[in-house]
Formats: structure tokens, C-alpha cells, sequence
């Protein structure tokens, strides 16, 4: 089972043709994912390394029954891939683009509202299910088969707790890194309610950080609707306020936003949170059955 | 992650001095008092003069609080607005460098409003807010006396309509409602032309003559729009920024100066703020945030190592990598190249791991740079570099 993509998943890739599309298109496949497509407007008819390319997203559905996008387009045009694959009605649209204007985000996500398709990122490092299929740019090697979902809001930040499991011999069902701008497809509760649902899920990790009130939403909703125990952890509890740090989302303003508040608000709703990636990895390994 | 930005950078929000709001409100239609942007304090007298003798002198400072931190005075006269422009440009507000006053007419007041709309991004629509108070904290004014303030979403696909003014406005006094609604529907504009994440008057004024004001502006840009906002990026130039912040954002490097004694090098901004995190509970503190993104090859390193080194804080430096994308051999082969443009004062504890970080590790061990302390894990490497930063003060 897993979540959002599993064997059944085929990608097509908007923006196969530039440098980075093309060589996570390739290493995506070559984790054993099904990469039917790709799209570069004007460049119909090539093949990248065998995989056909298309005009249009649409076209490309026709031709090949691809039901998710992967979006490596820059961030000026990168909404139009949003629209086109939501247009298509693709099950999950996977947007790692960085540096989306938050206002061509928010009508995105005000166009997808009502639509079939789920949208994962932008600015995202995407989703893996490891051993079955792999739609971005986390690196497969770090991943193992198991049991434990992961959501994140971060990338790297991912990989090292990811690789802390691997390393103590815990799988992972699905691995999904929402990403870090404030305005952004699947949240934690969107992810917790599949992880929830999925049978071969046990236990869920949820990686914060400052700013916004995410965590905060979803510890009211793991309180509410998950039975599954639940692991936490929050970066930047040492970040000084009305500073970004780095993700255009992650600022305290205010007193709103801070690890602090998240943590209690986590902890109130019964989720351990690990102080240390470390620790996650810890408590992970105290917890699965 | 799928590209180092080009502009902007850590820490840098594109907040909009008063005056330069105010100078975006005028050209949608919003009225703004007349003012003068003064940098000498002769300029200050000079623009009193014009503006009839008496007038406000505001401090123009990227932070809040200007009322309360004695940022406005009113002056009486051309040599009070004189003198108060000296004293208000002569020393830091806040800790934020003062480089101009704004001068402006006064105005007798009837009654003050507060009036903004900014994206929230819980819900990722516009959120109008309208008090029947002005000079509030919008905040606690939300808790102790939610009657005063109307709150309503706007779904951007359909843009600020008729009836959210009215919905906004219909609490207020009947004679400010139609001029406060064009005030809103100035405000909406700029929200959309300029890209905007924050547009906030506070307060926003009814006068003696009927007229609508906006006394103050706080405009926030999202600087990831700042490649279609070319006259947005010229505002931004005028604002003092720190050197080492400018060179670390040519660099492409997202860089935030903190106060402590342990420099950070980190790629990604999740791990970088955990490597925050964990140097604390190691018993130091971070004199930085900086994330050197997914490239990391050798000119980023030594860029990051230069503008780390230039604090004089900086006891300790804490290379914290977790290759993924990014492959530690080639951060390794960075990390020597650039230890051969710059001699560190300090040491520098290493720590790599995930793709490639054996062949990584071994090419720092071979090249044997008395300088460079090597850790297994994140924990061991926060540990060593808070232990570094304190035997060395």
C-alpha cells in the first residue's frame, strides 16, 4: 500500500529536458520507478535516455496513462505545470521547484481546491516509498522498506533522520517532504489521515520547524483522529525572531511560530518529540511494535 | 533545493520603510499626508518649513514600535524638527541604522481606524481586517475586544469584491465607510501589483475635514517575486546591510548573523536549524545560520568559511553535511581546495555523511590539515565543536 505513490505510480516530468530534470527523471528511474513521460514545450518527439517527450502533460496522459506529475520547471513558470497537471487530473502532482511567488501559489492552490489531484511541495524534495517508487530528488540509498511513515516539511533535515532509522534497521512505508514555503499542497494532516488509513503503517514521524501553525493543526488532528503513535521533532528553537531561516516559511513572528509553542502543542496532543534527530531515532525504535 | 536563489536570501524580508509605502499607496489611489524624506537634519528644518512651519518626524527603520521607542516626535517648529531629525539620525533604533527621517504635515485627527490585508497562509487566501480603533496591537485587539475588528477571507482566484467592503466597512462610522472602502480597495492593489504579503495601515485616520488618511504604512514584499518587481528592487537598495550579509547573498549563501561563538556550515535549511539546536543543547551557542545549498563545491565552502571567519566571535566551526543530492567526496575536495585560499584562526570540526561520505572522509584524512577535526555523527560533531569554542575563549 504506502501512500500517494507505491508500484502503480507512473511519472511523467515537466521539465525533463533541463539539467536537473533530466538527471532526477533518469535516477528515478533507475530506482525502479515507472518515468513514461516527459514534457518540455517545443520538444516533442525527442527521448531523454528513452523516455518519450511530449508537448503537453495531456498529450502525454493519452499516450501513456501516466496518473502523477514531477515538476522540475523554474519558478516563474513552474504554477503553469501546476495548472496543467491538474487539468490532466493526475492523482499526485510533485513540485520541487524553489522560489515560487507565494501569491501564484495561492492561487494554485485555490484552482486544485475541489480537484481530484493532490499536490505535494513546491520547494520539496518529494516522495519515496521506498522499494516500490521514488517521484524526486530523495536519495533511494538512504531509504529501507518498513513500516514507519514520515512527513516533513524539510529536506536535508529528512535524509538525516531518515538514514538515523535506516541505520537501526527501521523501514519506512512512505517518506513525504511537503516542503518549506507557507503556502504548499499536502500538510501533516493530510498525511497523517493517509498514514492513518494505511495498513502497512505503524507508527508516523513528523519532522517541524518554525513558523506558521502547521504543527500546531495537526496536533489538534492527531488528537482528534489518529490512533497510531506518533513521533515528533521541531528545528530551530534557537532561531531569533522575524528571522527567515532559509525556508521562506520558517520565521517566528511574534510570539506565533516558535519550536517551543510547537513542541508543547505536539506533546499536549500525546506525540513524543525528540530534542536531537538523534533522539527521534531513539524513540522511534522504544515505540515500534 | 532545485536551484540556489539569485536574490534575497536568509533573514532578508523585503519590509518596506514608511515612506516608500507610502510612495506605493499614493500611486493606487491611497491618500498619504504630504512628507518629505529628510538624511540631514538642515533637510528636516527646510521640509518643517515647507510643510508650514510644524510637523512629525518619524524615524525610517525596518522594525515596529517607532511610536512607543520615542521614533516620532512632534515638532513645533523648524528648530525642533531640526533637532529631533539630528538626535533620531545620529544613533541606531533598535539596533537598526537610521540613514533618513520621514517629515511630515500634521493633521487634526477625528477619530483612527486600522485597516490591513496580508496572506495567511493557514489557508493560503488574502485576509482583509478593518478595527474601528486605530493605533492597535490588531493581536490582543483580536482577543480582548473581537467586536472592534471584522476579519474576512479572500479567495484570490476572485479577488477583494463589493461585498467584502461592505462586510468590512458597515461596523464604522457612516462617513468614513465609502473612503475607507477605497482605501481598501487601494490596499488590495498594491497586495496584487507589487506582490505583496503584508499591506497594514496602523492607524489609518478619519480628519476634522472629512478627508481619509493612511498615517503610517508597513508594506512586506515576498522576495521570491522580486524578478518581476524590478522598481521593488530598487527600493531594496537603499536599506543598510551588514557586508558580510551582502557578500555571503552574492554568494548565493542563505546567511543569518547570531550571537554566539560556534560558526555553522550546514547544507539545507532544516539541518542547518537543528545544527542550531543541538550546538545549544551541547552547551554552546551558534554565531550563525548558513546554508551552503546543494552544490557545495569549493567556492561556496571557502565563501562560507571567509564570511563565517570575518566574526570575531567565531570560536569554533561546525561543518555539518548530509549528502544526499549533494555528494561529500566533492564537499571534501571543496573543503581542502578552500582551506588553501583561506588560513582558519579556529578549528573546524567536520562531519559528513550519506552519499559518497567514506571517500569524503578519507580525502580529508589524507590530506591531514592540522586544522580540521573530523566527527562521526552530528551529535559527536556538535559536542566537539562546543567543547572547541570554549577552551579557545
Amino acid at each position: 500500500m504506502a501512500i500517494l505513490i507505491d508500484e502503480g505510480t507512473k511519472v511523467v516530468v515537466s521539465g525533463i529536458t533541463g539539467r536537473e530534470g533530466t538527471f532526477h527523471a533518469l535516477r528515478n528511474r533507475d530506482y525502479g520507478t515507472k518515468v513514461v513521460a516527459g514534457v518540455t514545450p517545443g520538444k516533442a518527439g525527442r527521448e531523454v535516455d528513452g523516455v518519450p517527450v511530449f508537448d503537453t502533460i495531456a498529450e502525454a496522459v493519452e499516450a501513456t496513462g501516466a496518473n502523477t506529475s514531477l515538476i522540475f520547471v523554474p519558478a516563474r513558470f513552474a504554477t503553469e505545470a501546476i495548472y496543467e497537471a491538474a487539468d490532466s487530473e493526475l492523482d499526485v502532482i510533485v513540485c520541487i521547484t524553489e522560489g515560487i511567488p507565494v501569491r501564484d501559489m495561492a492561487r494554485a492552490a485555490s484552482y486544485l481546491r475541489g480537484r481530484p489531484s493532490r499536490l505535494v511541495g513546491p520547494n520539496c524534495p518529494g516522495v519515496i516509498s521506498p522499494g516500490r517508487s521514488n517521484v524526486g530528488i530523495i536519495p533511494g540509498e538512504i531509504c529501507t522498506p518498513g513500516r514507519v511513515g514520515l512527513v516533513s516539511r524539510s529536506g536535508t533535515l529528512t535524509y538525516q533522520i531518515v538514514h538515523e532509522l535506516t541505520q537501526r534497521g527501521i523501514g519506512q512505508s512512505t517518506c513525504v517532504g511537503m516542503g518549506g514555503d507557507p503556502v504548499h499542497g499536502v500538510g501533516f494532516i493530510e498525511c497523517l489521515e493517509l498514514f492513518e488509513r494505511d495498513p502497512e503503517t505503524d507508527l508516523v514521524v513528523l519532522i517541524g520547524e518554525i513558523g506558521g501553525d502547521d504543527e500546531e493543526r495537526a496536533a489538534a488532528f492527531i488528537r482528534e483522529h489518529v490512533t497510531k503513535p506518533v513521533v515528533g521533532y521541531i528545528a530551530g528553537f534557537t532561531a531569533p525572531p522575524g528571522k527567515r531561516m532559509g525556508h521562506a516559511g520558517a520565521i517566528v513572528t511574534g510570539s506565533s511560530g516558535t519550536a517551543q509553542a510547537k513542541a508543547e502543542a505536539l506533546e499536549a496532543a500525546g506525540v513524543r518529540v525528540g530534542r536531537t534527530p538523534t533522539e527521534v531515532a531513539e524513540l522511534v525504535q522504544a515505540t515500534v511494535p | 533545493m532545485a536551484r540556489p536563489k539569485a536574490l534575497g536570501g536568509a533573514g532578508l524580508l523585503v519590509d518596506l520603510y514608511e515612506h516608500q509605502g507610502k510612495e506605493l499607496f499614493a500611486r493606487h489611489g491611497i491618500p498619504v499626508p504630504r512628507g518629505i524624506v529628510a538624511e540631514t537634519a538642515e533637510t528636516a528644518r527646510t521640509a518643517t518649513e515647507i510643510l508650514g512651519g510644524s510637523a512629525v518626524v518619524k524615524v525610517q527603520v525596518q522594525v515596529g514600535g517607532r511610536g512607543k521607542g520615542g521614533g516620532v516626535v512632534l515638532a513645533d517648529t523648524p528648530d525642533e524638527a531640526e533637532a529631533a531629525a539630528a538626535r533620531l539620525l545620529s544613533e541606531p533604533f533598535k539596533g537598526h541604522r537610521v540613514t533618513r527621517v520621514l517629515v511630515e504635515e500634521r493633521l487634526p485627527i477625528a477619530h483612527e481606524f486600522y485597516a490591513a490585508i496580508t496572506l495567511d497562509r493557514s489557508t493560503g487566501t488574502d485576509l482583509a481586517m478593518v478595527a474601528s480603533e486605530g493605533g492597535v496591537d490588531v493581536e490582543e485587539l483580536a482577543r480582548t475586544r473581537p467586536e472592534a475588528l471584522r476579519r474576512l477571507h479572500v479567495d484570490p482566484e476572485i479577488g477583494l469584491r463589493p461585498y467584502h467592503l461592505r462586510g468590512l466597512t458597515n461596523h464604522l462610522p457612516k462617513e468614513a465607510r465609502d473612503l475607507i472602502e477605497e482605501v481598501l480597495a487601494g490596499l488590495y492593489d498594491v497586495l496584487v501589483r507589487s506582490d505583496a504579503t503584508l499591506v497594514e495601515v496602523n492607524p489609518l485616520v478619519l480628519l476634522t475635514d472629512g478627508r481619509v488618511l493612511a498615517l503610517d504604512a508597513k508594506v512586506t514584499i515576498d522576495d521570491n517575486a522580486l524578478f518581476r518587481q524590478p522598481e521593488i528592487e530598487m527600493l531594496r537598495s537603499v536599506f543598510p546591510i551588514d557586508p558580510v550579509e551582502f557578500r555571503a547573498r552574492e554568494a548565493g549563501l542563505q546567511y543569518v548573523k547570531l550571537d554566539g561563538e560556534v560558526g555553522i556550515i550546514g547544507n539545507g535549511a532544516g539541518l542547518v536549524m537543528s545544527t542550531l539546536d543541538v550546538v545549544q543543547q551541547a552547551g554552546a551557542a551558534a554565531a550563525n545560520f548558513l546554508d551552503v545549498g546543494g552544490g557545495a563545491g569549493a567556492g561556496a565552502i571557502a565563501t562560507s568559511l571567509e564570511v563565517i571567519l570575518s566574526d570575531p566571535n567565531v570560536r569554533s566551526v561546525l561543518v555539518n553535511i548530509f549528502g544526499g543530492i549533494t555528494r561529500c567526496d566533492l564537499v571534501a575536495e571543496g573543503m581542502v581546495e578552500a582551506l588553501e585560499r583561506v588560513e582558519p584562526r579556529v578549528r573546524i570540526v567536520v562531519r559528513l555523511d550519506g552519499t559518497n561520505a567514506e571517500e569524503g572522509r578519507r580525502i580529508l584524512e589524507e590530506a591531514g590539515h592540522p586544522m580540521v577535526v573530523p566527527a562521526a555523527t552530528m551529535l559527536e560533531a556538535a559536542e566537539r565543536a562546543a567543547r572547541l569554542a570554549k577552551a579557545a575563549a
